[in-house]
């Protein structure tokens, strides 16, 4: 990239004036901020598209983007009552249309009842639609066998993203040694990162254990507080389950360990619960925390604060595209939970259609609806096949030489560990890249797959891995776990 | 907990709406009042207050929504034709799956097709259009990259006096320095290139002045400002090196037939490469307001011009870690800058709606100002566009009094009392700046025109009551 020197002879040969925006007046925070699931690697795979419109012979006919969790993209198909229904609410007209389920209509009118004028398109509350805040409080509930959720606790929010952000961004106080440190898993979701790197807070890094299934063990989170108390202020602990990148579904055990350790260290609790539907592993279960810290009972249940994510882009929807989510607040502060809907109001509201998708993920037909089994049929069907994608890329990737992928228990993404011999190591160290950087490059240049390098999620030193979704239909992602375990195979004898 | 978001205050949607909601509540658990219904005259949401969507978007909407309807016969097949074009562009066909950071592609290039036509052939590159989550979330993340520095060389970012109170909100939270210029109440609201130039020789002594934005047609204030003023905004920021912010969402909503909505872009494209190719600027636009109404949808966008093409890259980075905006609202858009033209089956019904919105608005911007001119007491500018009335209430000594030993700002006393005795919420001048010692509320116009004239009566005749009641 060119410097701000070289521009400004540039600038003044063109007549041209320095800009008053340039990186080096920008905000400092948004410059390093890094989010790797569309980073360099995408853009390039977006380049390659290009070239392959412009009929640009490559070895490959089409860029495989198995670098986002975006289940409609790759083909899946959106459930079909949620589409009914959502259709009615934008065109209540087709409320006197024969081709519509009854039970699809009372949905509808139920929903525009709620909203302002009757319509998707008024502004809600900003804590959303108080109906749909009910029936998610009402799901928490039955999810959680009959524990009490308040639908003044729940806030819906724009994708689970949204929400993350705004708890994060209360928690940030503080300058120097008192400032605000946030306890992330490594790897993680690279959204934790660059937050914090945006809000200036410091970052964290607890490892997970991948010799054991990327289990969490409170002895490193100790490691990692106590590590950190001596440059910042920790004040929250990050959890994602089931986890992305890796997968793994934490036991009961582990979750009331995680409780108890934020409990004694004082720390805010973020659950990011957005893959709760998506969990195949035989022997695997979804506990969730709010669930388990009620369960422990006081003083954890009544004292530890929480904040538990859900979002409609994942599980059996898939809706990515119409960023819907929520967040339940447990023993919030009542002042600043007041201070999160005035942060929130100055934003309005999250989009209605997104908050009527929500309603109905968290409100399915009942057995008696008329729509019933054709929603549970799409519903397993979806389940089934990812849990099959699931065992079949961890098959896969764990009779591939040089590479071993732990079970994939649950989410949407493989994250296996690839060796790479010393030289392929070396040369992307000449070229400045991530040694897996490099080899995902060569990747997708050679195969047309995409996917993200472990370096944008955060792995111990001197490992290797990458991130691939399990979400292109069975036969192709078969064609395609094997194209790339043949590619490292070659990669590796390369560069040997 | 963070000391910036403390610091922040959004009164379109603060301590007043909230006492609306409670007293909402108190009607419905059967609590007598004098008034049977609250007013929420105080959100440009105007759907809430009836206005009807406009069919042939919805029809587009739902199609791309539940594209099993593409075979049903009840729906045009102009409409068809564009929902098919917007799937086709969406991942997997669908609205369900993420877009780019920037938005779908084909629904930029429409944008900047639209852009090219509003401003008479100027053109627009659809590589710096950006969908966005409403205009909001395009002004926040500008804002955003914007702000560096710290102590006396702090970002300042220039905003107009009275503002929308976004503005003030962001600048809270992300720390940087607001530097207020006064709309001149006496000039309908006119901008002055000299009260730019005060604002700004007095910001440099504590902040570093980078920004200046400007909110045309008006909101709270409803002025559109003349062409000859926006060409002197842009020699101002070219002058004092000001990245230029245009809200420009009220566009769609000019009434008065003296005024006419110039835009940013076009004008400093006309006054020649000295500005054209130097000025930076970004314009912003929304589905909420216009004829079309869907705030619900969170559909915007905004054109940057002349930005660095680093910046630029900082820029899509910082918005793909919210992945995309709602596909559906970028759907929204695209209708909206690709409306049904002349020859297609959809044209006169959607010309007709988007007619019959707009009419409405403008005699009831009419009403409104002819009214508050009436009583005793209140003034009010012209409400040349947007959506609000903005007039000024001539408070007597004794209210101040009151208001104060209450501890509250007295224009947020007088619409509190106004609230408990008639039902009917507008925000306080306060929540919006004004010149120290007047006084002022924003209503907005947007109930049905009979419901507006009560509620105009009923604004009378609590201020004469007031009046007298603080004499």
């Amino acid at each position: 990239m060119a410097s701000s020197t070289v521009d400004q002879s540039q600038v003044a040969r063109n007549g041209l004036r320095e800009k008053v925006l340039t990186l080096n007046s920008m905000n400092p925070r948004v410059r390093r901020v890094e989010y790797a699931v569309r980073g360099p690697i995408v853009q390039r795979a977006l380049e390659l598209e290009q070239e392959l419109r412009q009929g640009v012979k490559k070895p490959f006919t089409e860029v495989i983007r198995a670098n986002i969790g975006d289940a409609q993209a790759m083909g899946q198909r959106p459930i079909t009552f949620l589409r009914q229904v959502l259709a009615l609410c934008v065109n209540p007209d087709l409320l006197n249309s024969p081709n519509f389920p009854d039970d699809a209509k009372k949905r509808a009118e139920r929903i525009l009842q709620a909203c302002g004028g009757h319509s998707l398109g008024a502004y809600s509350i900003s804590s959303g639609i108080q109906l749909i805040r009910e029936d998610v409080a009402q799901y928490i509930e039955r999810r959680d066998g009959g524990i009490p959720a308040d639908p003044n606790n729940v806030f819906l929010s724009t994708g689970a993203s949204d929400a993350i952000v705004t708890v994060l961004k209360l928690l940030v106080a503080g300058e120097g040694h008192t400032r605000t440190g946030v306890l992330i898993p490594i790897p993680q979701y690279p959204l934790y990162s660059a937050t914090l790197a945006e809000l200036g807070a410091v970052q964290v890094d607890y490892y997970l254990e991948e010799e054991r299934a990327w289990a969490l063990d409170v002895a490193e989170l100790h490691r990692a507080l106590c590590q950190a108390r001596d440059h910042c202020r920790p004040r929250a602990l990050c959890v994602i389950n089931p986890g992305n990148p890796t997968g793994q579904v934490q036991t009961r055990e582990c979750i009331e360990a995680v409780i108890r350790f934020a409990f004694q260290e004082r720390l805010f609790l973020l659950a990011d619960e957005v893959y709760q539907d998506n969990v195949y592993a035989v022997g695997s279960q979804f506990h969730s925390f709010k669930k388990v810290l009620m369960e422990m009972g006081p003083p954890y249940a009544v004292q530890q604060e929480l904040a538990s994510f859900h979002s409609t882009s994942k599980g059996y929807m898939g809706e990515c595209g119409f960023r819907g989510g929520y967040v339940e607040v447990v023993n919030m502060d009542p002042a600043v939970q007041q201070q999160m809907l005035k942060l929130m109001s100055v934003r309005l509201c999250p989009p209605v259609p997104g908050q009527a998708l929500l309603d109905l993920v968290v409100s399915p037909p009942a057995p008696t609806d008329p729509s019933y089994m054709q929603f549970q049929a799409e519903k397993q069907a979806v389940l089934a096949e990812l849990a099959a994608k699931a065992r079949l890329t961890e098959q896969v990737f764990s009779e591939a030489p040089g590479i071993s992928c732990n079970p994939v228990q649950g989410a949407m993404y493989s994250f296996p560990r690839m060796q790479l011999p010393p030289r392929a190591v070396q040369r992307a160290q000449e070229l400045g890249l991530a040694p897996d950087m490099f080899f995902c490059l060569c990747l997708l240049e050679e195969t047309g797959i995409c996917v993200v390098p472990g370096s944008g999620f955060g792995q111990r030193e001197g490992t290797y891995h990458f991130r691939m979704t399990i979400l292109p239909p069975l036969e192709k992602l078969q064609l395609l776990l094997e194209k790339l375990t043949r590619f490292h195979a070659k990669f590796t004898v390369e560069y040997s | 907990m963070n000391p910036q978001v403390k610091a922040v205050e959004y009164a379109v949607r603060g301590p007043i709406v909230l006492k609306a909601g409670e007293i909402e509540l108190e009607l419905q658990r059967g609590i007598k009042k004098p008034f049977t219904e609250v007013i929420r005259a105080n959100i440009g949401d105007a759907q809430a207050m009836g206005q009807q969507p406009i069919t042939f978007l919805r029809q587009v909407m739902a199609l791309c929504t539940y594209p099993n309807l593409l075979d049903s016969p009840s729906f045009p097949e102009d409409a068809k034709k564009r929902a098919r074009r917007i799937l086709q562009a969406c991942g997997g066909n669908s609205l369900g799956s993420y877009s780019a950071s920037q938005g779908v592609n084909c629904i930029r290039e429409d944008v900047a097709a639209y852009i090219t036509r509003r401003d008479g052939g100027v053109p627009a590159d659809p590589d710096n259009i950006y969908l966005t989550t409403g205009a909001s979330d395009g002004i926040s993340t500008i804002l955003k990259i914007l702000v560096s520095g710290g102590g006396k060389s702090r970002t300042g970012v220039m905003i107009p006096i009275p503002q929308y109170p976004l503005y003030s909100a962001v600048i809270s939270e992300l720390d940087a320095i607001q530097v207020n210029y006064y709309l001149d109440e006496e000039n309908c609201w006119a901008l002055n290139v000299n009260e730019l130039r005060r604002a700004v020789q007095e910001a440099k002594d504590h902040c570093d002045p980078k920004v200046l934005c400007i909110i045309n047609p008006g909101n709270p204030t409803g002025q559109v400002q003349s062409r000859k003023c926006i060409e002197d905004v842009i020699h101002f920021a070219w002058e004092e090196k000001l990245f230029l912010l245009a809200d420009e969402v009220y566009q769609d909503n000019v009434y008065s037939p003296d005024c006419r909505f110039h835009s940013f872009k076009k004008v400093l494209y006309e006054m020649g490469p000295e500005y054209s190719s130097n000025v930076e600027l970004a314009s912003f636009h929304s589905t909420s307001k216009g004829y079309m109404g869907e705030c619900g949808y969170r559909g915007g966008y905004m054109e940057v011009i002349n930005l660095h093409p680093e910046i630029k890259g900082q820029l899509v980075k910082l918005l793909s870690v919210r992945l995309c905006p709602p596909v559906s609202g970028q759907a929204a858009m695209d209708i909206v800058v690709n409306p049904p033209v002349p020859g297609e089956e959809s044209f006169e019904q959607f010309s007709r709606e988007k007619e019959s919105v707009l009419g409405n608005l403008a005699k009831k911007a009419k009403l409104t100002e002819d009214l508050f001119n009436q009583v005793p007491g209140i003034h009010c500018n012209p409400l040349q566009g947007a959506m609000y009335a903005f007039p000024r209430i001539f408070l007597p000594a004794k209210a101040v009094e009151a208001a104060q030993a209450h501890q509250m700002a007295p224009d947020m006393f007088y619409c509190m009392k106004l609230l408990e005795e008639t039902g009917i919420c507008v925000v306080p001048g306060s929540g919006f700046g004004q010149r120290e010692g007047t006084y002022h509320f924003r209503m907005t116009i947007l109930p049905p025109v009979e419901k507006l004239k009560t509620v105009l009566q009923k604004v009378k005749d609590f201020h004469i009551n007031f009046l007298e009641k603080y004499a």
